[in-house]
């Protein structure tokens, strides 16, 4: 309790001095972030349109009140002017306030339209990325270079450190100057894929594909969130775009390119794999992979995620574990079909990892031969 | 006529005990009934509220998990939306369309309090949907917020077809609520009380009553879909077997949206005969400020998809839905247009129900030009699911629908109980929720411009300040409600004897006949039919 | 309008609270049910008891008051007006899954199929082709898919050409009320009893039919779920319909009703003639088009 308290004013004190001295007031931003990208410097433009057409109408609200309130009150002896409701203004200003907030509505509209369409063009794009949002973490397809990354929340920040929810393993790249097109969809529940300075958020929905555009005009490192609930995760899907020069741009796709053809050799090879050596690329699929809902230490979630640790189809049953793994649950689709994202070697080393981590030590080894014949 | 009076003898008596309640058929009974309901359940959705905000006060992760967080803002948004507003909304047209209007009673009694008496059960089985997921083997939480989206929803636990099921009785309560009230209003009103002579409470209700009949039914569908594709391998909401997700958020939204209406307008209702009475004017503008609701009922039918505007639709159907929504700004300004001009050279006195009048003229118009910039489908794609548009309702759900109530429960408490209420009391209670208010949620549109998702237990610190202050003023918003209840229960248990007639300006313009009998009321209002004048 | 006739006002009464109670148990029994909790279908019977208890009870005592003469000329108002906006409200029932029909078939399946704009979300179905009735759906895993689609003939059609002479039938029922002629009354309703249980019974069959032969099933993916959605509910109106009848054939069998006084014989005409009018949208949309 004790404990609970220090942390509470500890917290308190620091927020408290941290709003009252200027310098991180200053930092405390009131507004939209700055765009970088055409789109989003579009939108924000209109947005400032509408925020200063909000304000200019609560100024004249605001005003004709408080000039009533000072005025028209029976303590400063005003008596109520029973005609007024017959004046002129009384009878004709039901016409009156209406076209007046007709022509408002309709210049917002009229801006609104114009921006609309450009968010709304789909012109030829110089890279694809396919998007895909999946329970908790970030699947990025490059669709002219096969290259494939995803993205997971970095969980080694401090929760006093700025970065805090906001960094990820695997950032997504991407050049600047370029007409990229993102295609958004989704492998389980609804997400959404939102980086404000950079990218509007459309939803990412299991089964449909949504489209966004965008073009980069500033190289730098761009931080967003997951903005649809997703369930227990969803605060902990952050999204980190690298946008670097061209020249970058084109030696990291590169690079990519030679790994992800080394690991698909690797895949291929008819090889048997050592207890070791699929423990050790176990340990890295399920991280990225399988932290999420069954946690580091194998232990799951209380009612919602099985423990893997001790688990009878994990300990023993090595058919429903292969199944469980490669075609998902029956029972619940939140435990996803693993078959159709991870090729035969990462799966083979993540049910060997499954089977030997954690005290499960079962000595067992999966080959990527079983995974084939399993599928 | 003396027919009339001796058939009403016989039942002139008050029933005693506790069947007084639990079978009545008198509308202020049930009327009384539904307030201390939508009471209880302020506390309840309240405290759902204060633990969520207690969670954000600081970064990382202090109180509770993130599934019991979701599965909070859930029945946070539940309890206040139908076991709150809409229970408090209809509590006062039962109590006060029939003594308006100058009907005996409601036009079908005994239906009257199967309505009430469906949303206790409501209540109970909303509860049991929290507490099911503790039990093993019922799967998750219902995390999925409010508007329960699949495919989460279809994932959740057993706690989801508790949720389902809640929705269905809540949906027959609020419609035959509805069915009722239209009804009366179209059926009892005293001889000489014609249309334009009802007061803007009753009205807004008519269109209250229309737009649930019409829109309550929509959402039980949607529902039943959830829960045939939750267990009876439907494929509604799944593209594998040629479904689509999105379709349920259609169906939701056209419920939800005419929703907020039915929210706001009771309220309105209020303001209209609060603002004149402390005015000492007529409503200005009262014809016409009918038929903008009319318009308001009906526009607000069909621009349902500004909840949707991410799920990829096309453009003509995305700008036909951004015109339609922006163009409600007429209607609703004609209203507050109405409001302002009343208090316009009137003889302006400050009552707790007028301060509460005047905050909500102004706090709602705020609500309403954030909405507004909402409409506008391209800055949507950066408010949406933000903390924006979470600021946003509140400030159109607090002042606009809250607020109004409780203006409400100040106008009528003298009448309800026979007892004036503390003025003094009522106007700390006004000043202190109203600051709590804004120190709460105005924030909340910094933290959401600067990206900020609605519906996460844990942030970056980053947006640690603003969620520091925001959670300081909803504990301080929190605690004035105790003052609320305070001055609730001292002016039921005595205080100064109300007049039948405790404003002096409640008589002007176009009133019902609630202030031309005793307060409070007897326990049959009408034995003989008014005369109006 | 009031009029100085006799106001009523039902004494208290225990009904309604009985029925909230029964509402809640009838469905919390129906969770535990199809979450396979044991003890669920027995709560569930209780629930459907206690309804059925509580329909008794009920409308007795509304037909108990009203054959006494309780009611004015304005509590009969009241009731048609709210069998009115009932109806309303129902009918906005079925309007949603009119609107979701049109929507699947008017926009999601053709987006699917790679209609639209880039033909986007065709990258997921490779090979899919939109069509109507669907049958091959886009990923059939977890469905059963049906072997083929309904037709407009046979059946459904004698089903049209029931349920429409049956809305003849009631009318001339009702005329026969208006006349007084007992006969008539009585006759015409056990003609639509008749009429409705031989609707009730193709539809059945047709059912089975489908199970069996056709393997269209509510698990068939998005037709077949839709399908089973609008008829289903249909199919429950018309039950329901056909138990009022039966009750209202009973009645007039009890001369409960006279030439003014019938409002729970025309609440049910209405009720009849909008199960009717959904039948002719089911017909068009679901069977024909
Ligand atoms: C009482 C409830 C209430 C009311 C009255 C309103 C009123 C309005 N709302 Fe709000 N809204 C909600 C409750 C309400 N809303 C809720 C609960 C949600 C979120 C639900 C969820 O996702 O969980 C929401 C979300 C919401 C969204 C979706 C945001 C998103 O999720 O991305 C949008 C978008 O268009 C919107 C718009 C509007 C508009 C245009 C009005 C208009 O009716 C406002 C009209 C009023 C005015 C404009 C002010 C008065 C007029 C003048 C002073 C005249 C001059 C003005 C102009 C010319 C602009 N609302
Ligand atoms: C009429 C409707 C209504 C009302 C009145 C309120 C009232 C409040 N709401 Fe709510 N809210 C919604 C409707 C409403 N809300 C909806 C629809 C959502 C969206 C849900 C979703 O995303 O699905 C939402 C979501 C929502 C969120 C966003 C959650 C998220 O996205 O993660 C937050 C966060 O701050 C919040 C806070 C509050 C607070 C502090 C109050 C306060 O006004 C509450 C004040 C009242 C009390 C507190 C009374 C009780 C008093 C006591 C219990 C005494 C004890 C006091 C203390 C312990 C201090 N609400
Ligand atoms: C989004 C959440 C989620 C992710 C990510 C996830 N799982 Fe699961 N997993 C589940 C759920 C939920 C179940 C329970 C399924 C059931 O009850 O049928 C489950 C069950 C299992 C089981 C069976 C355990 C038992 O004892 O019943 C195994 C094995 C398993 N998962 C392995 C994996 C592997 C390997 C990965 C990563 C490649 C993974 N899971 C990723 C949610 C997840
Ligand atoms: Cu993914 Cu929220
Ligand atoms: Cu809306």
């Amino acid at each position: 309790m004790i404990g609970v308290r220090k942390f509470f004013v500890r917290r308190c004190l620091l927020i408290a001095s941290s709003l009252f001295s200027l310098p991180a007031a200053a930092e405390m931003k009131l507004n939209l972030p700055t765009p970088a990208a055409t789109i989003t410097q579009e939108i924000f433009d209109l947005h400032m349109l509408t925020a200063y057409v909000a304000t200019i109408i609560m100024v004249i609200v605001t005003a004709i009140i408080l000039y009533a309130l000072i005025k028209f009150r029976k303590s400063a002896g005003f008596e109520a002017d029973l005609e007024f409701n017959h004046s002129w203004f009384g009878r004709w200003s039901w016409v009156l306030v209406p076209i007046i907030v007709l022509g408002i509505d309709f210049s917002i509209a009229g801006s609104a339209t114009k921006t609309l369409q450009s968010v709304e063009t789909y012109d030829d794009s110089d890279v694809t990325v396919k998007v895909i949002g999946s329970q908790w973490k970030w699947t990025y397809e490059y669709m002219d270079d096969g290259i494939k990354i995803v993205s997971n929340l970095n969980k080694n920040i401090p929760e006093d450190n700025d970065l805090y929810l906001r960094d990820v393993d695997n950032p997504l790249v991407l050049p600047v100057n370029r007409r990229i097109r993102f295609l958004h969809t989704a492998t389980d529940v609804l997400h959404a894929w939102w980086v404000p300075e950079i990218a509007y958020k459309k939803d990412s929905i299991p089964g449909y594909i949504n489209e966004t555009w965008t073009v980069v005009e500033k190289e730098g490192t761009y931080r967003g969130q997951c903005a649809e609930n997703c369930g227990t995760g969803h605060a902990f899907m952050p999204i980190v775009v690298e946008v670097v020069s061209e020249d970058k741009y084109d030696e990291w796709v590169n690079g990519q390119k030679v790994a992800m053809a080394a690991a698909d050799a690797e895949a291929r090879a008819d090889k048997t794999w050592t207890l070791a050596e699929l423990m050790d690329r176990g340990e890295k699929v399920y991280a990225t992979n399988c932290t999420a809902c069954h946690q580091a230490n194998g232990e799951g979630i209380p009612n919602v995620f099985p423990g893997l640790k001790g688990s009878k189809i994990v300990m023993a049953d090595m058919a429903a574990h292969l199944d469980m793994v490669i075609h998902g649950s029956k029972a619940n689709p939140v435990m996803a079909a693993w078959g159709k994202q991870l090729n035969d070697l990462e799966l083979a080393a993540v049910i060997t990892y499954e089977r030997n981590a954690w005290g499960n030590d079962t000595g067992e080894t999966v080959q990527p031969s079983d995974i084939k014949s399993a599928r | 006529m003396s027919e009339v009076a001796t058939h009403d003898d016989h039942h002139d008596h008050v029933p005693s005990g506790i069947g007084r309640w639990l079978f009545s058929t008198n509308h202020k009974d049930i009327g009384t009934m539904y307030l201390i309901f939508s009471l209880v359940m302020l506390f309840l959705g309240g405290a759902s509220a204060m633990v969520m905000r207690m969670e954000l006060f600081f970064p990382g992760l202090q109180i509770v998990d993130p599934d019991t967080f979701n599965n909070l803002v859930t029945n946070h948004a539940l309890i206040m939306v139908f076991g709150v507003v809409m229970p408090a909304a209809a509590g006062m047209a039962n109590w006060m369309i029939p003594i308006m209007i100058g009907a005996p009673d409601m036009a079908l009694p005994r239906l009257n309090n199967l309505s009430f008496w469906l949303l206790p059960m409501a209540g109970i089985m909303l509860i049991l949907s929290m507490v099911v997921s503790y039990l093993p083997g019922t799967g998750g939480q219902v995390n999925t917020g409010w508007t329960l989206y699949p495919p989460l929803s279809v994932q959740a636990g057993m706690g989801m077809d508790f949720v389902i099921f809640t929705i269905h009785i809540l949906g027959i309560s609020s419609i035959l609520a509805a069915i009722n009230i239209v009804t009366t209003i179209v059926n009892m009103r005293a001889p000489g009380m014609t249309w334009f002579k009802l007061p803007l409470f009753v009205w807004s209700w008519f269109f209250t009553g229309l737009l649930l009949i019409m829109i309550m039914p929509v959402l039980a569908g949607g529902v039943t879909m959830l829960l045939f594709d939750r267990h009876f391998g439907t494929a509604f909401f799944d593209a594998a077997g040629g479904g689509d997700p999105v379709l349920f958020q259609h169906l939701f939204w056209f419920f939800g949206h005419p929703e907020v209406y039915v929210l706001l307008l009771p309220s309105i209702g209020v303001l209209g005969l609060v603002i004149p009475t402390f005015s000492r004017k007529p409503l200005f503008a009262y014809k016409p400020l009918v038929w903008f609701m009319a318009m308001l009922t009906a526009l607000g039918m069909v621009v349902w998809a500004h909840h949707q505007y991410t799920i990829g639709m096309s453009l003509g159907v995305t700008t036909y839905f951004m015109i339609g929504t922006i163009l409600i700004s007429i209607p609703v300004g004609m209203m507050l247009m109405s409001f302002i001009f009343t208090m316009w050279r009137g003889s302006m006195t400050f009552e707790t129900p007028m301060l509460f009048g005047i905050a909500i003229i102004l706090m709602f118009s705020f609500a309403g030009v954030t909405g507004v910039m909402l409409a506008v489908v391209p800055a949507d794609l950066q408010y949406h699911d933000s903390y924006f548009v979470v600021a946003h309702f509140h400030y159109a759900l607090i002042p606009g629908a809250l607020f109004g109530l409780y203006a409400g429960v100040f106008y009528w408490l003298p009448k309800w109980t026979g007892h004036m209420y503390d003025e003094k009391l009522g106007k700390i209670f006004f000043w202190w929720t109203t600051i709590g208010f804004n120190v709460t949620f105005f924030p909340q549109h910094f933290s959401g411009l600067a990206g900020m998702p609605r519906r996460i237990v844990d942030y970056s610190p980053q947006f640690a300040e603003f969620n520091f202050i925001s959670s300081v003023g909803a504990m301080a918003f929190g605690l004035s409600h105790l003052l609320f209840l305070y001055i609730i229960i001292k002016t039921i248990r005595g205080g100064e004897k109300a007049p039948d007639n405790p404003w002096e300006g409640s008589q002007i313009g176009t009133v019902g006949l609630e202030w031309n009998l005793p307060s409070p009321p007897p326990f049959h209002s009408f034995t003989t039919p008014p005369t109006i004048k | 309008m009031t009029t100085d006739d006799t106001y009523f006002i039902p004494e208290p009464s225990r009904w309604p609270i009985i029925a909230a109670s029964g509402v809640f148990v009838l469905l919390f029994g129906f969770i535990l049910y199809i979450n396979n909790i044991g003890i669920g279908s027995m709560i569930g019977a209780v629930g459907i008891l206690w309804i059925a208890y509580l329909f008794f009870g009920w409308f007795g005592a509304v037909i108990d008051e009203n054959l006494k003469g309780d009611y004015g000329s304005q509590v009969g108002t009241s009731f048609r007006q709210g069998m009115f906006w009932f109806i309303t409200s129902e009918v906005f029932f079925f309007l949603t899954f009119f609107g979701c029909l049109y929507y699947f078939r008017d926009i999601t399946i053709p987006y699917l199929g790679g209609e639209g704009h880039l033909a986007k979300s065709n990258l997921l179905w490779e090979g899919f082709v939109a069509t109507w009735p669907l049958i091959d759906l886009p990923d059939p895993t977890n469905y059963s898919p049906a072997k083929e689609a309904m037709g407009a003939g046979g059946i459904p059609l004698w089903n049209t050409i029931i349920l429409l002479s049956s809305g003849g039938t009631i009318t001339w029922a009702h005329w026969g009320l208006k006349k007084a002629n007992k006969n008539q009354l009585v006759l015409g309703l056990i003609m639509t009893v008749v009429l409705g249980l031989i609707f009730f019974s193709l539809q059945a069959y047709e059912y089975f039919h489908a199970y069996s032969e056709m393997n269209l099933k509510l698990t068939s993916g998005i037709y077949g779920s839709m399908f089973y959605m609008l008829t289903g509910f249909h199919g429950l109106h018309v039950t329901i319909g056909t138990i009022m009848l039966i009750v209202i054939t009973i009645r007039a069998m009890k001369d409960h009703f006279t030439e003014e006084n019938h409002f729970a014989f025309e609440a049910v005409a209405w009720y009849w003639h909008f199960v009717d009018v959904v039948w002719i949208g089911l017909y068009f949309f679901v069977y024909w088009l």
